[in-house]
């Protein structure tokens, strides 16, 4: 009896097995952490934005080499003064669930991701005014002149207005008080997107089919994706290892050579578009909580340390060559003239020429704090940094700790609680001037620029640069006016940008996909053979 | 009986309220929700709003007395991160953590009690030294290197069992359970036995000290020179007199078992509780780790009170409300 109740289970197991293996397609992929939820609205968080894309559009998307293409928008144009863009949407498209798609579904998802609540609102904060101009077209009026509009626009999903009436989605969820107002949105999907999210239950797994109806061709032959969190990086590569994922990222620097060595599996490497860099209090009289003189005032002291450093061997020693050393604030890729910029050199001997100079012959000491769970390798960053400083006089002392207490303490600009530290920043608009109005330019509450500026500096030059920048559409004019901002940043040290982390991305053999810099997984460039 | 369950009772209530005072100031050292939550390029305002949304700005005190208040009636808050009621979020888990834990529980004592056993009786044998310096191991090593471990050897070097998840579970209302399914079992065996490795070699070094001590005892002698089979001295005396330690401690630590499977979930992705514990705690979702907390606190208050009766059915002398007179006790 037993055993024919075994090999039974063995036929029915090998059957099914059988059944799932003929001309199926199916993508499994594991990822670190899971989608916050599948509202498109309520987080700004880029994992969870970036894979709610695969299910909902914008009026346009980024390619694989994140340039904007046309997508719900076919094309557009902008009024003379730059202030109004007027689209034209795309006609014939539907939601998963049948409806049309038309300029209604984009106001009201305009209107519902404008909401205080909703975090992803900052990509409309340019936007004054949106109107209906027929069923197919749409105009935005921006406050100011705003030419990088589209570049905030890809990432503004648009909902079914229909489906979110008749759901009570019309909103995202609200945090306060009464808890009765969570938005269905947040446990179904219905986009007009490449996939159509099938089954879920969030942390475990979410299983996504392709939209039959989608209105682009598609590329890929998938015919089944499954996206399952692994949260810990050893199972997460013993997955891939063991052939129960077809694709796993982050892949830990130190498993490179494991995941590329076993057969049947590789890395692929690439450049992110995150820039992680040093900051200095270059505001506070004294070092906070101390009564010593600020030292990192003194342009020498700051050009010091940034000679103390030997980039090389961080990238080679602890980033294990994924890394990108960088000399301006923001990635080569989004910049077309960061050619024009050079490190200064890793040179002990000048450093410490330059701390005599300053009058610190006998060095000096600061704090210097860091994350240990946000960057790749972040505290060995730092551990680095703070021997290389001690060798030319500069003692450091470091204190790493996790994210959430990390950011609660140095992104607090009313308590500037910090001397020296450690930070990563990726444009959210993929463009300089991005970084210029929130890392560069002066602190100013009421102006909301420099919200970023952690080193507190203040340049008037650059301040004026900043609305010249965001208002100027001439695309040379502009990146002259960026180069000039970084030359600034360059030559007066007011941060030192160290490198772009790498992207490990642990992948299957027969699987064929994009890699974005943005560490973005688009289904619809996959292909398995 | 009853007196003693009411002041029970009323203990656990003071137990979960301290643990939940406890809980909430210590939140004031885990970080800031706020910048979990908004983008990277927020401004104050948007911060300012989203805090004063979430009752932040209140004095602790109020925040305290608001979140008791409501938790009293079941309601502990929407998840910051999930965006979902938390006590849905905690019962959907919860299958998930307690098959985990019974199961390493039940191997922990399958296997644990005729080792325990066997030692106790052939200290000298070479087996017995062979299990002993192997339970070494269970006591040594931290939970999720055996973890990683067994990982490697069963799912990538043998391929016999999946490295991660609670494959494919069958759902018996809003239960999903993990042992009606082929795929269901084998995914739950290695985060088991990672579980339950350190309760079986506790298990098993307890019984057969117990055990070494009980076989001294008089009433051994007299039994064997009734001359009873050394299957019923041994099983039906011995063993039963070892006992009320060993249902302690596996009580007990079937508490710290759902507790502690914190770090096992971790490493084997399983969706239970203890996982979902851990991600509030990066992203400082304090109503989820309140919630858990408090809960926590419940299974250790009524897994004690059932260990406490569970003495009454093993020991006779308890059931008499006299104190014991003489013997061994």
């Amino acid at each position: 009896m037993k055993r024919t109740l075994l090999a039974a289970i063995t036929a029915l197991a090998m059957v099914v097995a059988g059944a799932t293996g003929v001309n199926a397609k199916e993508l499994r992929w594991g990822f670190q952490t899971d989608t916050d939820s599948l509202d498109p609205h309520a987080h700004a968080v880029t994992f969870t934005i970036g894979f709610l894309g695969n299910v909902y559009e914008g009026l346009v998307r980024r390619g694989a080499d994140l340039q904007i293409q046309p997508a719900l928008a076919e094309s557009w144009s902008i009024s003379d003064d730059g202030k109004v863009w007027t689209f034209k949407l795309r006609k014939g498209v539907k939601f998963s669930n049948g409806n049309d798609f038309n300029a209604d579904d984009v106001l009201f998802s305009y209107n519902r991701i404008a909401d205080p609540d909703a975090q992803m609102k900052i990509n409309v904060a340019s936007v004054k005014e949106v109107r209906i101009i027929d069923s197919h077209t749409i105009a935005f009026e921006t406050r100011a002149p705003n030419p990088i509009l589209t570049g905030r626009l890809n990432s503004v999903f648009i909902m079914d207005k229909e489906w979110s009436e008749a759901t009570g989605a019309t909103k995202v969820t609200v945090m306060a008080g009464d808890t009765e107002k969570v938005s269905p949105a947040g446990q179904t999907a219905m986009g007009t997107g490449p996939f159509i999210i099938t089954d879920r239950t969030a942390q475990v797994k979410t299983v996504l089919v392709p939209n039959p109806n989608w209105w682009d061709k598609a590329t890929h032959n998938l015919t089944k994706v499954t996206m399952t969190p692994v949260k810990q990086d050893s199972t997460r590569v013993a997955a891939l290892l063991s052939g129960e994922l077809d694709m796993a990222y982050p892949i830990p620097t130190q498993d490179i050579n494991r995941v590329n060595s076993n057969g049947g599996t590789s890395v692929m490497l690439g450049p992110e578009l995150r820039t992680i860099f040093l900051f200095m209090d270059q505001n506070a009289k004294n070092l906070y909580g101390t009564e010593t003189k600020n030292p990192f005032l003194d342009l020498r002291v700051r050009k010091a340390l940034y000679h103390a450093i030997n980039i090389e061997a961080i990238k080679k020693k602890i980033m294990r060559n994924l890394a990108t050393p960088s000399a301006i604030m923001i990635s080569p890729l989004l910049f077309d003239r960061s050619g024009d910029f050079n490190r200064y050199s890793y040179d002990p001997g000048m450093a410490k020429k330059l701390l005599a100079d300053a009058g610190y012959a006998n060095g000096l000491s600061a704090r210097f704090d860091c994350p240990n769970d946000r960057y790749v390798n972040d505290e060995q960053i730092c551990q680095a940094v703070t021997s290389m400083a001690a060798k030319v006089g500069i003692k450091l002392s470091m204190t790493a700790k996790p994210k959430a207490q990390y950011f609660k303490q140095v992104l607090d600009p009313k308590n500037r609680d910090y001397h020296v530290g450690l930070i990563g920043w990726t444009p959210g608009s993929f463009d300089s001037h991005h970084v210029v109005t929130n890392l560069l330019a002066t602190y100013d509450e009421k102006a909301k620029t420099g919200r970023y500026n952690l080193s507190n500096h203040s340049d008037a030059r650059i301040d004026a640069l900043n609305p010249m920048i965001q208002s100027e559409s001439n695309k040379a004019k502009r990146d002259g006016m960026i180069a000039e901002v970084f030359k600034r940043v360059h030559d007066n040290v007011y941060y030192i940008p160290l490198h772009q982390q790498g992207l490990a991305w642990g992948i299957r053999d027969g699987v064929s996909l994009k890699q974005r810099g943005d560490n973005v997984f688009r289904f619809r460039h996959v292909n398995i053979n | 009986m009853i007196a003693f369950l009411i002041r029970r009772l009323l203990q656990a209530i003071a137990v979960m309220a301290v643990v939940a005072l406890c809980a909430f100031f210590m939140f004031q050292f885990v970080g800031d929700p706020v910048n979990q939550m908004v983008g990277e390029d927020a401004t104050n305002e948007d911060r300012e709003y989203l805090r004063e949304q979430l009752g932040l700005n209140d004095p602790i005190p109020v925040q305290f007395a608001n979140f008791a208040i409501k938790a009293a009636q079941g309601d502990f808050g929407v998840s910051y991160q999930h965006k979902r009621k938390v006590s849905i979020l905690i019962l959907e888990r919860m299958p998930a953590t307690l098959e985990l834990a019974v199961t390493a529980a039940i191997i922990a004592a399958l296997l644990g009690v005729p080792a325990g056993v066997y030692t106790g009786l052939r200290r000298f044998g070479f087996t017995s030294k062979l299990i002993m310096t192997l339970s070494l191991v269970g006591i040594s090593l931290p939970t999720f290197l055996i973890g990683i471990l067994l990982i490697y050897l069963f799912a990538v070097i043998l391929g016999w069992l999946p490295s991660f998840g609670r494959g494919e579970v069958v759902k018996l209302g809003t239960w999903e359970t993990n042992y009606l399914s082929v795929s269901g079992l084998k995914s739950i065996i290695l985060p088991a036995v990672t579980l339950g490795l350190f309760q079986m070699t506790f298990i098993m070094r307890l019984i057969r000290s117990e055990m070494l001590e009980v076989l001294r005892a008089d009433f051994i002698k007299f039994a064997r020179a009734r001359g009873l089979p050394n299957r019923l001295v041994h099983y039906g005396h011995a063993l039963k007199n070892t006992l009320v330690p060993v249902i302690t401690i596996i009580g007990l630590q079937l508490g710290s078992l759902i507790a502690f499977a914190i770090i096992t979930e971790t490493v084997f992705q399983w969706p239970g509780m203890g996982q979902l514990f851990l991600q509030a705690v990066q992203v400082v979702d304090i109503p989820i780790m309140a919630a858990y907390l408090i809960l926590i606190a419940f299974f250790f208050v009524v897994i004690n009170l059932i260990v406490d009766m569970l003495y009454y059915v093993v020991d006779p002398r308890l059931r008499v409300d006299l104190p014991s007179g003489g013997g061994h006790g």
